[in-house]
């Protein structure tokens, strides 16, 4: 877990006591949300907490991967949590909830299965706030160091003198 | 001792931009002792900067200036502000290619003859052949040292060449192999040998590779008749009454505005740049632009039928290893209108980090399809198509007038959309590159589309008469004697073959041109 994402000064069971839990995954405070179990936490400022974690949801389904942690789509959005993106960010959860609704589910973070939400998301593809959205992850989450390794993508080589005597050519079951 | 020319001494060739074209011509003309001034409008960027990190290269060396795009072509909505993925350093674009050195086939140079009237193209024979350049390639690809020519051996395979390789004989391909490249493999050169490191896009830190910022630049500056001036941008050429051009009204890295005077002028700033330069430069005599009269200035734009085909399999490849592009399938680059299209195409091996394959893969893609593709990418093995496209008169370069630069200056629009024939050769290539890894066991392949341009071509083409293009066969344009092109846009057609030594073996040629004429006293 990134420092960003630690809620500095509070221990596990401090973090539980102020949080209640948003949908299946999810726990919020007054100015943070937390992985169920408070595995990783994250402060917000400027978002509500029950909109960033409906928005780390969405990073989820928009990009599902299922050996990727919470906290590396959390990662990937907390760039969102400022005064200027606020508003914006807002208004767009507030639009997914509404959609949600508009299909008979209480709110986007209450529907449990992923199809049910990719059905959501389907209806508003096309708008400014999902593009941006999904745009913003292509690097927030895939240009995160952290998750090459869990694809097994090795990034930079040259310090190590590139692959010459470290198998560029190491294929074996052709 | 590097020369510094005076901003008022008119007897120095200018060249605007120092990549393939304009850094060879640079260094030629340099080594023949002919006085030289090349405005690059990039900064200075050698190995020891280049990063092993697909965005932050990127960011580092791509030209980001603003543009626009329109046409029926995905880059148009997909990456709308970025037509093409192109370097501005010193060097160009030769810090970011691949290294693949291909001549043109025979047939080539004259495509309206060997393939006849195309409707909505517009073709047109090359006023050059084999014969004239097959000197020029024999020097071209020994300033690059390319693999498989001279007594070069080839590079060895990566694992995305073996799993390229297999499929490819299954299909029954012969000509198959791990490509002429310009990568140094053995330890007699000036260059360090390959690592195979991959990122040769990225710029080769070995200097493995063939740049002109490490090859070309110094060798001309060493004689001493070289002047590189980087972070200038150039935005204007002058001319006098006579209509000959006088010199170029460029930027400094602060912006402020200098006239180089100059005896010629080369305009090598890339098939974008060049034409909106010679655009942005109208005048009362040249309302249209200089070197205009035909109207083909900007039009004919050509940027090659790509597209790639990744495939899964049940076990690992780890196709980053290694050298990018060092293989490649040549027996879909002949002319055999049999299977629907004319002209022909190669493919070649290519591999994406995980980061651009993300943005890559399948643009705009989202959720379950996307992802689990992604997820394989451990496993995953790839392929470039590169064909030859049809030119036509509405894929064009113009001014913007809505969207400026950061000089003030139109920005240019980037239109493109794709002929008939390129639909149905990459559908073609799609379907053989496809068939190449189900041979080997691939469980699921992705035609993908093509990414923003690299192979940028055809804006101010060569022709035998004036009223068809903009430069004669030495690329010097037809309406101004001392105005002279020499970059990929003075392509007449574009071929099946990645374009860089086609253009070197160009601008040896112009070099040696432009030396005679000048102690001729015929410019």
């Amino acid at each position: 877990m990134t420092e960003t994402l630690s809620k500095t000064g509070m221990t596990r069971r401090e973090l539980l006591a102020r949080s209640v839990a948003v949908g299946a995954t999810f726990v919020v405070g007054a100015d943070f949300v937390a992985g169920n179990g408070a595995a990783w936490a994250m402060e917000t400022t400027a978002v509500k907490p029950e909109s960033m974690a409906t928005l780390i949801q969405m990073a989820r389904d928009i990009y599902p991967h299922d050996h990727l942690a919470d906290h590396f789509y959390a990662t990937a959005v907390k760039g969102y949590d400022t005064a200027d993106s606020s508003q914006e960010i807002e208004d767009g959860i507030a639009a997914l909830d509404a959609a949600a609704r508009g299909k008979g589910h209480a709110d986007y973070l209450s529907i449990g299965w992923e199809r049910d939400r990719v059905e959501v998301l389907r209806g508003m593809e096309e708008s400014a706030f999902f593009q941006k959205i999904r745009g913003g992850l292509v690097t927030g989450l895939y240009n995160q160091k952290e998750v090459w390794p869990l694809f097994g993508y090795e990034g930079e080589s040259y310090s190590q003198g590139g692959y010459v005597s470290r198998g560029f050519d190491d294929i074996n079951w052709l | 001792m590097v020369a510094k020319f005076d901003l008022n001494d008119d007897s120095v060739v200018v060249i605007v931009g120092t990549g393939a074209g304009g850094g060879v011509l640079a260094n030629e003309l340099a080594q023949k002792g002919v006085k030289v001034v090349a405005l690059e409008a990039g900064g200075r960027h050698l190995p020891e900067d280049y990063l092993n990190d697909e965005w932050d290269a990127f960011g580092q060396l791509s030209w980001l200036d603003a543009r626009t795009t329109s046409g029926d072509w995905r880059v148009a909505k997909d990456f709308s502000g970025l037509p093409a993925w192109i370097v501005k350093a010193v060097g160009g674009t030769t810090i970011h290619w691949a290294g693949a050195s291909l001549r043109f086939q025979p047939h080539e140079w004259k495509a309206l003859t060997n393939y006849g009237r195309v409707d909505g193209a517009n073709l047109l024979d090359w006023p050059i052949d084999a014969d004239e350049m097959a000197p020029w390639y024999d020097q071209a690809e020994e300033k690059l040292g390319v693999t498989r020519t001279g007594n070069r051996p080839g590079l060895p395979g990566n694992n995305n060449y073996k799993v390229f390789e297999k499929g490819a004989l299954a299909l029954g391909y012969k000509e198959v192999h791990t490509g002429r490249m310009a990568i140094q493999t053995r330890d007699d050169g000036d260059r360090t040998p390959c690592q195979q490191t991959g990122f040769c896009f990225q710029g080769c830190k070995w200097g493995a590779k063939w740049s002109a910022a490490y090859t070309e630049i110094p060798a001309g500056e060493a004689t001493g008749n070289l002047e590189v001036r980087d972070r200038s941008h150039v935005i204007k050429i002058e001319h006098d009454d006579s209509g000959k051009v006088t010199g170029v009204v460029y930027a400094d890295k602060d912006g402020n505005q200098h006239l180089q005077k100059a005896r010629l002028v080369a305009v090598a700033g890339n098939t974008i740049e060049s034409p909106r330069l010679l655009l942005n430069s109208a005048s009362n005599m040249f309302p249209d632009g200089l070197a205009n009269s035909s109207g083909q200035v900007g039009r004919n734009y050509m940027r090659h039928v790509t597209g790639s085909v990744y495939a899964v399999f049940d076990k690992p490849v780890r196709m980053w290893r290694g050298t990018t592009m060092a293989g490649i399938v040549q027996d879909e680059a002949r002319h055999d209108p049999s299977r629907g299209f004319v002209g022909g195409y190669e493919l070649e091996t290519l591999s994406l980090g995980l980061p651009f394959m993300a943005a890559f893969l399948d643009p705009g893609g989202w959720g379950r399809s996307f992802t689990s593709a992604l997820d394989q990418y451990e496993n995953m093995a790839g392929m470039w198509i590169v064909g030859e496209d049809m030119p036509q008169e509405t894929n064009r370069i113009t001014l913007n007038s809505e969207v400026k630069d950061q000089y003030g200056l139109p920005a240019p629009n980037v239109h493109f959309s794709d002929h008939p024939n390129d639909v149905a050769m990459r559908d073609h290539a799609y379907k053989q590159g496809i068939e190449m890894y189900k041979a080997v066991g691939a469980t699921r392949a992705f035609p993908t589309p093509p990414y923003p341009s690299t192979h940028n071509l055809g804006t101010n083409r060569m022709s035998e008469n004036a009223r068809d293009g903009v430069v004669n066969k030495w690329g010097q344009t037809h309406d101004i004697p001392n105005l002279f092109i020499s970059d990929g846009s003075q392509f007449t057609t574009g071929a099946a073959e990645n374009p860089t030594l086609t253009i070197v073996a160009l601008a040896i040629r112009q070099a040696d041109h432009i030396a005679k004429e000048l102690s001729a006293g015929n410019i």
